[in-house]
């Protein structure tokens, strides 16, 4: 009834091609836009931030940037991890060589540092394919974050070995360092994460998506009709990496305050970041969204109801949420290969027929 | 001969044995890459699974112990009985089978004709399934494990070679079982496909699924015993490494360090995780050795993947991997 494009007359070719065909959609989004920037922010507190909001918005942004490369060009990698490391190294040492500089430009300068570093190790991509090059990013986590560790000029010879955020401002209220406020840095967040999304959205609809799209789908094939796998591997690589800089930025930054490579970028965080765009769905900007909510969500909830209600001891708790965590990807992965972001476009394809369905 | 030199070479022995290790667990990967498609990315875990349920069984632990005691408020942790090695080994190697038939029938049946990435991904999911299981089964404290394979330098060789160098290698004795132990598995696994009929069925699914299928090969029966295969030459691992360094977390980590491996010697070929192996562990305890103390040490983390990416570069499908054909 309400869900479809008939009645909604397009006299401009801007209207045509804007992102949200379906005028549900569009008010939709503005309804979810309002919320997060003139709603949420007046009831979050502190629990809320750091437990739920910030990891779901920092995450989004690496499964963004994570799913432009393999969900769009269909090139594996492990090595997101490593990638944040590198945004996260970066934007510490700017913060402190550049004190006065705004650590809006710190974050995106960021951004293209590691930008520089994926396009460095995606090019061996141009000649290992598939599992080949996943094992291959692992060289760059690997690499990287022993490089973090053991070479002190990144760490500013600090004598612990970790990287600390010094207070910077926005606006004149802090952003980062001990002294927050709840509202603050979630604003930060949401204001990069619309910003990626908006790029990442337009970008793979455009010339360049689709290219990146052809490469996927068969690069020999996209070759042959002009498609040049040089430009476009590397551009996805580099995107991708950007965007997962900018996460690692904020992560350190803004998040965490303080880091050790080892532990905030490890092997580990490239998995769970894997799992949140094959949770949400591969190919989808909407689906990076959609994995990162449900793996902030799920520790958490079973954290509530396992260890909050039923009274487990947390040990337990811990180890049935690795085999939960287990269980779910496999099940997903058997019901529906193609992630939430399949369950959300076979329910919108649904309600455009309702409530006549043949 | 210089001092530096005589190091050299006992770094180099010691790279031998550690990629003896290393191809142990590369050999698991090949045997189901090669029969089913499938990049198992849980056989870290597995060989993991197989040490902590050996440890298990020897000592009598009661399977989730933790979890019966917190639920029905007893207080149960062991049985009271020791079981020999052998006997246990047996036991877990049947665990094995039970494990490879759950995960055939309730995961890869439904995923057949998935593309390879779903499988690698529904491999990881498996590898942290196994690893929140096992956890809660055999609870996830440090275990020792003793099977009675002698450990500790070995004076034979010391004494040797301080005769001829005048300086004495230091080889642990369990390095050259291990050597020992990885030479027969490989013979016996060549001997098993060549020669016995379900072999032959194996490298039939492996060359061609549907050709397999239609000359009446039991693709289940295959994978199954793949992974049987596969979960035997986990527990072969398992033993190694839980003797050398104890049944704990980061034993599943080993399957990181069988990754290059794979690369180097490509992913289809037996020989090649052999020789993969070796070049890997040579490689990365003579870089240790070498450049290591010049760039700030603990190379080894990264040298191995570097270095098997250098040799990819080169060669895409690795030193033995079979030639990958492309066409539109």
């Amino acid at each position: 009834m309400f869900y479809r494009e008939s009645g909604d007359f397009k006299t401009t070719y801007i209207d045509d091609d804007q992102t949200f065909p379906i005028k549900f959609d569009r008010y939709r989004y503005y309804a979810v836009m309002f919320v997060a920037f003139a709603i949420i922010p007046f009831m979050v507190n502190d629990y809320w931030v750091n437990a739920i909001f910030l990891p779901f918005l920092i995450y989004s942004i690496a499964a963004i940037g994570l799913n432009i490369l393999v969900g769009y060009c269909g090139q594996v990698s492990l090595g997101t991890g490593g990638f944040m490391a590198v945004g996260a190294y970066a934007v510490y040492k700017l913060m402190t060589a550049f004190p006065d500089v705004s650590i809006v430009f710190h974050i995106f300068a960021a951004g293209a540092i590691t930008a520089a570093v994926g396009v460095l190790f995606g090019l061996p991509s141009l000649r290992i394919k598939g599992f080949y090059l996943a094992v291959a990013t692992l060289a760059a986590q690997f690499f990287l974050v022993w490089l973090f560790n053991r070479v002190p000029w990144f760490y500013n010879y600090s004598a612990s070995g970790q990287i600390n955020a010094p207070e910077r401002t926005v606006f004149g209220e802090a952003v980062t360092g001990p002294n927050v406020n709840a509202w603050a840095v979630y604003l930060i967040c949401l204001v990069f994460v619309t910003i990626t999304a908006l790029i990442a959205r337009n970008l793979t609809r455009g010339t360049l998506g689709r290219k990146w799209m052809a490469i996927r789908d068969m690069d020999i094939a996209a070759e042959i009709i002009g498609v040049n796998p040089l430009t476009a591997k590397m551009s996805a690589f580099a995107v991708s990496s950007f965007f997962i800089g900018i996460s690692g930025a904020l992560f350190f930054a803004v998040y965490l305050g303080a880091a050790e490579t080892g532990e905030a970028f490890g092997i580990t965080k490239s998995f769970l970041i894997l799992f949140m765009i094959i949770i949400g769905g591969l190919g989808s900007i909407f689906g990076s969204f959609a994995g990162a909510a449900f793996l902030v969500l799920l520790p958490v909830f079973l954290k509530v109801v396992g260890a909050d209600w039923l009274g487990v001891p947390t040990d337990i708790v811990a180890h049935f949420q690795l085999v939960i965590v287990g269980a779910l990807i496999i099940l997903f992965l058997v019901l529906e290969p193609h992630g939430l972001a399949q369950l959300w476009r076979v329910a919108k394809e649904k309600l455009r027929l309702w409530p006549f369905p043949h | 001969m210089p001092e530096q030199f005589i190091w050299g070479i006992e770094v180099f022995l010691n790279g031998l044995m550690a990629g003896v290790l290393y191809a142990l667990v590369a050999l698991g990967f090949v045997l189901i890459y090669k029969a089913s498609g499938i990049f198992n990315y849980a056989q870290g875990v597995m060989a993991l699974f197989a040490a902590m349920t050996l440890v298990g069984i020897m000592n009598g632990q009661v399977p989730f112990a933790h979890l019966i005691n917190a639920i029905f408020g007893t207080n149960v942790h062991h049985f009271g009985w020791h079981v020999p090695a052998f006997v246990a080994i047996l036991l877990t190697a049947c665990v094995m089978v039970g494990f490879a038939w759950i995960v055939q029938r309730f995961i890869f049946r439904h995923l057949v004709g998935q593309e390879p990435i779903i499988l690698f991904m529904a491999t990881i999911g498996l590898a942290y399934f196994l690893e929140g299981v096992s956890d809660l089964m055999w609870n996830s404290e440090i275990k020792k494990l003793d099977v009675g394979l002698p450990q500790g330098i070995n004076f034979a060789i010391d004494d040797y070679t301080y005769g001829i160098f005048g300086y004495g290698f230091f080889i642990d004795n369990l390095d050259i079982v291990a050597t020992i132990i990885a030479a027969i598995l490989v013979l016996a696994l060549t001997i098993f496909s060549q020669y016995s009929k379900q072999g032959r069925a194996m490298r039939a699914v492996a060359d061609d699924h549907q050709a397999a299928l239609s000359v009446g090969v039991s693709l289940n029966f295959v994978w199954i015993m793949v992974w049987s295969v596969a979960g035997f030459v986990a527990l072969v691992a398992g033993i190694m490494w839980g003797t050398k360094s104890g049944v704990q977390f980061s034993l599943s980590l080993i399957a990181l360090k069988a990754l290059p491996v794979l690369m180097l010697g490509g992913f289809t070929s037996i020989p090649g995780a052999i020789v993969g192996g070796l070049i890997i562990g040579v490689g990365e305890k003579l870089f240790e050795f070498a450049v290591g103390p010049m760039i700030g040490g603990a190379t080894e983390n990264w040298f191995a993947y570097v270095l098997a990416l250098i040799f990819l570069v080169f060669r895409p499908q690795g030193l033995f991997g079979e030639k990958i054909i492309e066409r539109v």
